[in-house]
């Protein structure tokens, strides 16, 4: 049985571990089968190295026409499944062909590799970095191990960040004039601002702020659009009287939000909006939707 | 249905905040914080609905803020734990409801301040904006009726542990007006919202809801920075502020009695033209009169009770400026009805008493006040209007107990005016009680002129007010029994005084009518001859003043008599002039007494028909004139002639027989030698004696010989000979005595009974003179000689 049991087992046992890997941080990942893990965190520009071991089976060797590990940025998109795009690629070659016979470590590194674009897991389109080791072999197939991790990239705060003011209405029934702070937020931002009530001729139920995701795939006549509202928050309860105003603040925190990202690749856009919704008292919503930009601002050492 | 449904509702909501509650307190057990923030804003969001009725929907608040209790302590013992504060700050804010959202913000608040890691004042600014974003009215007065109370005890005020120094003050003070502000917003709003026939139900409901609008005046009223200057110079111009320009009827009603009630009196004192000022800028519906009211009501309690208080009152002038406030609010409030303007001047009078009460120009000033405006509306019907201004009037009365001070207030009777006839006449009478409890004297002539002009309605009729004989005649006698009782207090020692009092007095009560002056014409006729008997005991008068000799006020009397006479009276009149002619008698004024007798022989004459008031009005003049000691013989004659003749022209013969034999009293004073004339006396008990024979021959004839009647004349007759005889009549003989005896037992043989008591008295009354020792008497009656006696 043991031996018939081998015959199915990977010849070897691979392990690819970072050489910084017990202080770096891990950040949770969902993966496909909808777990979550947790996967070492990197930025661009950062220096990947670590160990490749490869380790035959006690009384195994493996016969191999190579050892390789690649670095690969993919994007996926749902629709056109499996297939990947790589736009990062880079390879190291770790050994020549020959047998292993004994536990054999095998030393990478990618120096200050560029990698622009961060990790996003989104509803039609996934971008995903990996380290792919593979140990060639002609016959019973190729050994290949994959190790995820996940790239965020931190902006600085921008130079120019307007606050968005804005009067809309419906004549002789609603003039309102809100105003949000900035035009940029980051990830932990909170954002501030007011709602002039203007006229108000109407009777009001309830006043929600809304964060949109608008998420784009694709391009010209393929262009997929998927938009999600993330989180709904209420801002006022009641019909204000006119000359009111309504303070607005709120946290970006709790909500699962990514950065901005403006044609990747020309594959894909995720753009997020702050959506200003009125409901009276028939139910009717009346609606004004402004993007904001969400940036990933450096994270204290503390937090 | 719709309480059913309430009722229903409310179940609903109270069994979901239990639930969730209980769960909130679960992850507390457990000090599981986010599962703790989950289920209070669940909990918390129970309170979002919009069925309730405020009286409902306070109930549900209750129950939630209680358990809201709980987590503010989970809140604190977190923090203890190392948990930063600021972050369950920001923690609490990402709940997705607002009402929710904004009870934990509350919540974890209150915390915050109490650590001190911040200052109070930014969050409390934080927290009071933060809470506008619920506009629904009265969601809204809820959360800050909570954010009110969570952040009381961390204001500083006395006793708290958060004392700051003045700014921390100021921002304390800031927060709770800008929530008073906010709050009082909202509570007026509710009136706008809903349909319009749900008005009345609105109110009462937002009535219902007042004291949470006003807990924020309560707490301005406990700050500790709030000193006068502050309350000056920020709090109530603030406060006014809001409750001018919210235009809301119930708002300003309330609130302004809110104000008046909350704050400490010396404020009120030192800030009334700013209070005043906002007063005639509210609605025009609003019930001024009450919130007035209040102010001088606490106004004069606190004079009242701190006497250190008063010179302050003077200093800032209070009583002009509420009278002028007063003035401000009528004139601005045209169709204010008459007794709210006069429930105003009445607690303005109040005030002034209590306050001023060494200013009688002021309460006459008020009075004055009171006149104007009711110059505006004419004669009062209203009778609520008119109690008022019963009140108003007893007022000053209460407190001085003196009439005299009332007097002096030249506004009174004018206010008195405008009373209908049937008050003004009980207003009268309050006055006239007073002087009669409070035992008053009235001692000048001009007093007297006052006072009769204020109870000038019990004197006189009104004009145009014929007396319709609606008047009850108990009422009528006991109204001018007072007004005789009243006479007798207008009194002064002084004889220089009185005649003049007397004079006054005469003039108004002259103007009573026919129906009063027999009630009132005697007692100032008595009190006149009181007057005339101290003047004689007196010096003669020592100013040679011509209107108070005796002569002088007699002449008055006889002519107000004479009035009296004219008011068909008669009987009355004649007695007067009885006690008339004998205070002449007593002041030796001969002409003067025969004058007075002369005008009551004319009467009996002319006006005394009726033969018992004849009989009555006779005894009165023989008995009168038997005192008699001016008169000359000649004139003594006249009279006592005309007596007797009167006395036989009597209808009755036994009256005539009894009239008679008084008349012999005429001839036989006890003093002056010269007034006795025994033979006269004993000629008109002869005269006495043949009428009473005819008297017996007559009832003998009719009635055979039981009657009795006459046998009792003879007795009587008999009892006068024995009077004569101990005073000494020398005609009067022993043999007389004895035949009358004789008579009379012949006379009580035949009728076998009758009169014998009064005979057998008689008869022992002579058998114990007989037997008298000491001489003088015994020996008068050994002159007669009875057979009865042997």
């Amino acid at each position: 049985m043991n031996y018939l049991l081998g015959a199915f087992k990977p010849a070897c046992n691979i392990s690819i571990t970072f050489s910084d890997g017990k202080n770096r941080k891990q950040v949770p990942m969902k993966k496909e089968n909808g777990q979550t893990a947790l996967v070492p965190l990197f930025q661009s520009q950062e220096t990947l190295s670590g160990k490749v071991c490869v380790e035959p089976y006690q009384g195994k060797k493996v016969e191999h026409n190579g050892v390789k590990v690649e670095l690969l940025g993919q994007i996926e998109m749902y629709f056109d499944r499996g297939n990947f795009y790589d736009f990062t690629s880079l390879v190291r070659e770790l050994d020549v062909p020959g047998d292993i016979y004994d536990r054999k470590t095998y030393p990478f590194e990618f120096p200050t590799v560029e990698m622009p674009y961060e990790t996003y897991n989104g509803v039609n389109v996934r971008l995903r970095y990996v380290l792919k080791l593979t140990v060639t072999r002609g016959y019973a197939g190729s050994i290949v191990e994959y190790q995820e991790f996940m790239v965020r990239n931190y902006a600085p705060p921008p130079p120019i960040n307007n606050s968005i003011k804005m009067e809309v209405g419906i004549e002789d029934c609603l003039h309102i004039e809100f105003e949000y702070n900035k035009s940029k937020y980051h990830l932990k931002d909170v954002i501030l601002g007011k709602i002039y009530f203007l006229l108000v001729r109407i009777k009001m139920k309830n006043m929600d702020l809304e964060i949109r995701r608008r998420e784009s795939t694709g391009a010209g006549a393929n262009t997929h659009v998927e938009t999600e509202t993330l989180g709904k928050f209420e801002l006022m309860d009641g019909t204000p009287v006119r000359g009111e105003s309504i303070p607005v603040r709120l946290f970006l925190a709790p909500y699962d939000l990514t950065p901005t990202h403006r044609n990747i690749n020309n594959k894909f856009s995720v753009k997020y909006y702050l959506n200003l919704v009125l409901v009276d008292e028939e139910d009717r919503r009346y609606f004004k939707q402004q993007e904001i930009t969400l940036y990933r601002l450096k994270e204290d050492a503390s937090s | 249905m719709i309480a059913d449904d309430d009722e229903k509702w409310l179940a609903a909501a109270t069994a979901a905040v239990k639930q969730n509650a209980f769960y909130m307190q679960r992850a507390i057990d457990s000090n599981n914080l986010k599962d703790a923030l989950k289920f209070s804003a669940q909990m918390l969001g129970e309170l979002r609905t919009s069925k309730l009725s405020p009286h409902k929907y306070y109930e549900l608040y209750i129950r939630a803020s209680d358990e809201l209790r709980s987590l503010e302590m989970f809140f604190r013992d977190e923090t203890a734990r190392g948990c930063s504060i600021a972050e369950l700050y920001e923690l609490v804010q990402h709940a997705g409801n607002i009402l929710p959202r904004l009870y934990l913000l509350c919540t974890i608040g209150s915390v915050y301040i109490k650590s001190k890691d911040v200052a109070a004042k930014d969050i409390l600014k934080d927290l009071v904006e933060m809470c506008r974003a619920v506009q629904h009215p009265l969601r809204g007065l809820f959360l800050r009726s909570y954010l009110a109370q969570v952040t009381r005890d961390k204001l500083p005020s006395i006793g708290s542990e958060l004392e700051g120094d003045t700014e921390t003050h100021m921002d304390a003070l800031e927060f709770v007006l800008q929530n008073f502000t906010e709050m009082n917003k909202l509570w007026v709003r509710m009136q706008h919202q809903g349909p319009t026939r749900e008005k009345e139900k609105r109110e009462k409901e937002r009535n219902e809801l007042r004291d949470l609008v006003g807990k924020n005046l309560h707490i301005l009223g406990q700050l500790e920075g709030v000193d006068l200057v502050v309350y000056r110079d920020t709090v109530l111009p603030r406060i006014l502020e809001q409750v001018v320009n919210c235009k809301d009827e119930l708002a300003q009603c309330y609130l302004m009695d809110c104000i008046i009630q909350v704050f400490p009196d010396d404020f009120h004192l030192q800030t009334l033209d700013v209070l005043l000022g906002a007063c005639p800028q509210l609605q025009p519906s609003v019930d001024i009169k009450t919130v007035l009211s209040g102010l001088m009501e606490r106004l004069s309690n606190y004079a009242a009770s701190s006497v250190e208080a008063l010179p302050n009152f003077l200093q800032v002038d209070a009583f002009s400026k509420l009278n002028h406030a007063i003035g401000k609010v009528v004139e601005a409030q045209v169709d204010l009805p008459a007794s709210s303007s006069v429930t105003l001047y009445l607690f303005l009078l109040k005030f002034t008493l209590h306050v001023h009460s060494d200013r009688l120009d002021y309460v006459d000033q008020v009075l004055g006040s009171c006149v104007s405006q009711l110059s505006a509306t004419g004669k009062l019907c209203d009778d609520k209007a008119s109690k008022q201004i019963v009140a108003f009037l007893s007022a000053p009365l209460e407190k001085f107990n003196d009439v005299v001070t009332i007097l002096k207030l030249t506004n009174y009777p004018r206010v008195m005016e405008y009373l209908d006839h049937d008050t003004n006449k009980a207003m009268a009478i309050i006055i006239i009680q007073s002087i009669l409890k409070n035992d008053t004297r009235i001692a000048t002539a001009d007093e007297v002129d006052a006072l009769f002009e204020l109870i000038k309605g019990l004197i006189k009729d009104f004009d145009g007010l014929t007396d319709n004989d609606e008047i009850d005649e108990e009422d009528f006698q006991e109204e001018q029994n007072s007004v005789a009782r009243l006479v007798h207090f207008l009194y002064n020692d002084d004889p220089e005084e009185m005649p003049k009092i007397i004079f006054r007095i005469r003039k108004h009560i002259l103007t009573g009518g026919p129906k009063r002056l027999p009630l009132t014409i005697p007692p100032l006729v008595f009190s006149a001859l009181k007057l005339i008997r101290r003047m004689r005991g007196g010096d003669e008068n020592p100013f040679g003043d011509d209107t108070s000799t005796p002569q002088k006020i007699l002449q008055l009397l006889t002519e107000t008599v004479e009035v009296l006479a004219d008011a068909s009276a008669s009987e009355l009149a004649l007695r007067l002039y009885l006690q008339c002619a004998q205070a002449a008698n007593d002041c030796e004024l001969e002409t003067v007494a025969y004058e007075f007798f002369t005008k009551a022989y004319l009467l009996y004459e002319e006006e005394i028909s009726d033969s018992k008031a004849q009989v009555t009005a006779l005894r009165l003049i023989i008995g009168t004139l038997q005192r008699m000691r001016v008169f000359n013989v000649e004139n003594r004659d006249i009279l006592t002639h005309k007596a007797t003749g009167y006395s036989a022209k009597l209808l009755k013969k036994p009256d005539q027989c009894r009239a008679v034999y008084e008349c012999a009293h005429l001839y036989w004073a006890e003093e002056g030698e010269n007034l006795k004339d025994g033979e006269r006396v004993v000629l008109c008990l002869k005269r006495a004696q043949k009428i009473a024979d005819a008297v017996q021959k007559m009832a003998n004839a009719s009635r055979g010989a039981s009657s009795t009647g006459s046998v009792s004349l003879y007795v009587e007759l008999l009892n006068k000979y024995l009077y004569f005889l101990e005073k000494g009549n020398p005609q009067v003989t022993g043999e007389t005595i004895q035949s009358l005896a004789e008579l009379i037992r012949s006379e009580t043989k035949k009728a076998e009974s009758g009169a014998g008591t009064f005979i057998t008295s008689t008869l022992r009354y002579m058998e114990f003179q007989r037997q008298q020792e000491d001489g003088g008497m015994s020996e008068k009656y050994q002159k007669i000689k009875m057979e009865w006696f042997e």
